[in-house]
């Protein structure tokens, strides 16, 4: 078992942040089934990629550091790399979606720029 | 409560949580209706399922985790880039 | 900076980066990040990508407090939405931004902060007449968002990035 010798309310922050997380995480998901159109879907997922992604990695790097007694800052990398990418799937997604419906001449097609 | 107990029992809920959130994006990757659609359920897909893998790392109290972690984000984030590409022009490689 | 350190920063990054991964550092590894951060930009050069040029530290720093502010603040409404918590009518819609800015870092930038907070998403710009179609999950009537990104994102970029 991890952290056997770990304060408790250590223990307990660490949980809160991932659970926090977590629970981000899941409603995006959740989104991806509610929301009615594409669209409205895209923003469900960055629910996941920012908050619920942050706080997970917060807990990390709390738990890590906490463990082997040093500061390990290392999770702050998937951060820092899902924060750069995350904007270029999202964007080109968006753009693939446009490009289909204005193509096709759906109702919900966006304007023309 | 022990620390121990604490840490096993809420990390296997926040693991949970993922595995539904992977659960319900993965119903959306089948569901479609378009293909669009689908690749977003993918990529939801693999972002919580990095996810779940760090949270397993905190949970056996390992830094073995990460390298995992960081491998599924980059593949992940290379397939969407490409399936967006295909739909835009039918193509990946020009 | 001249033949020694092409882009500073990118040697700064790459260092941290290696470091991190090696941690805890040892004199071994901080030699090794050291070599890593002043021989990669010299590859880089071949491609010739712009340097960068951070005007304004302190906006920055400012505008980092900002953005997280209003991520924390955006998720927690795009996830009442989701879960059905918000009531009254909601309308999704396309905005279209006439941006005055230029400069591809600022663009680069402003795309991140749109993307990090949830109910905007950068769907197209146009380099040509500079306007940006944003889709908004929350729409209101009038300029509100065209205000909003103007305003809070928009202007401390140009004055970073000038």
């Amino acid at each position: 078992m991890t952290g056997a010798d770990l304060p408790v309310w250590a223990a307990w922050l660490v949980v809160a942040l991932a659970l926090t997380g977590a629970a981000f995480s899941l409603t995006g998901a959740l989104g991806l089934v509610r929301l009615r159109t594409f669209y409205e879907r895209v923003h469900a997922p960055t629910l996941g990629a920012t908050l619920g992604t942050a706080l997970i990695l917060c807990g990390s790097m709390l738990l890590l550091s906490l463990l082997e007694g040093r500061l390990v800052l290392r999770d702050a990398l998937i951060g820092v790399f899902l924060t750069v990418t995350t904007p270029v799937t999202l964007l080109l997604l968006a753009r693939a979606a446009a490009h289909r419906d204005r193509h096709e001449g759906n109702p919900g097609a966006p304007p023309k720029l | 409560m022990s620390a121990a107990a604490i840490l096993d029992w809420g990390l296997g809920l926040a693991q949970g949580a993922l595995v539904l959130a992977m659960a319900l994006a993965a119903w959306r990757m089948l569901r479609g209706p378009r293909a669009h659609d689908r690749i977003l359920g993918l990529d939801t897909l693999y972002l919580n399922g990095m996810l779940a893998i760090v949270v397993h790392g905190m949970r056996t109290g390992s830094g073995l985790y990460f390298e995992a972690a960081l491998i599924i984000g980059m593949i992940g984030f290379t397939a969407t880039v490409a399936l967006a590409k295909f739909l835009m022009q039918g193509e990946v490689i020009q | 900076m001249n033949r020694i350190l092409p882009y500073p920063v990118l040697s700064a990054a790459l260092g941290v980066t290696w470091l991190l991964l090696n941690a805890p550092p040892t004199p071994g590894s901080i030699l090794l990040a050291l070599m890593v951060g002043l021989a990669v930009p010299h590859v880089m050069r071949a491609l010739r990508p712009r340097a960068v040029r951070v005007r304004a530290p302190g906006l920055l720093a400012r505008l980092a407090v900002i953005v997280l502010y209003d991520m924390v603040r955006s998720n927690i409404d795009v996830a009442r939405i989701i879960l059905g918590l918000r009531r009254g009518e909601r309308r999704t819609g396309f905005v279209a931004i006439p941006l005055d800015l230029r400069e591809p870092f600022g663009l680069a930038v402003l795309s991140i902060i749109l993307t990090a907070t949830p109910g905007t998403l950068w769907v197209q710009y146009d380099s040509d007449t500079g306007r940006l179609l944003m889709h908004v999950l929350d729409y209101t009537d009038g300029d509100a968002w065209i205000r909003r990104v103007k305003d809070r994102y928009e202007r401390p970029l140009m004055e970073i990035f000038a």
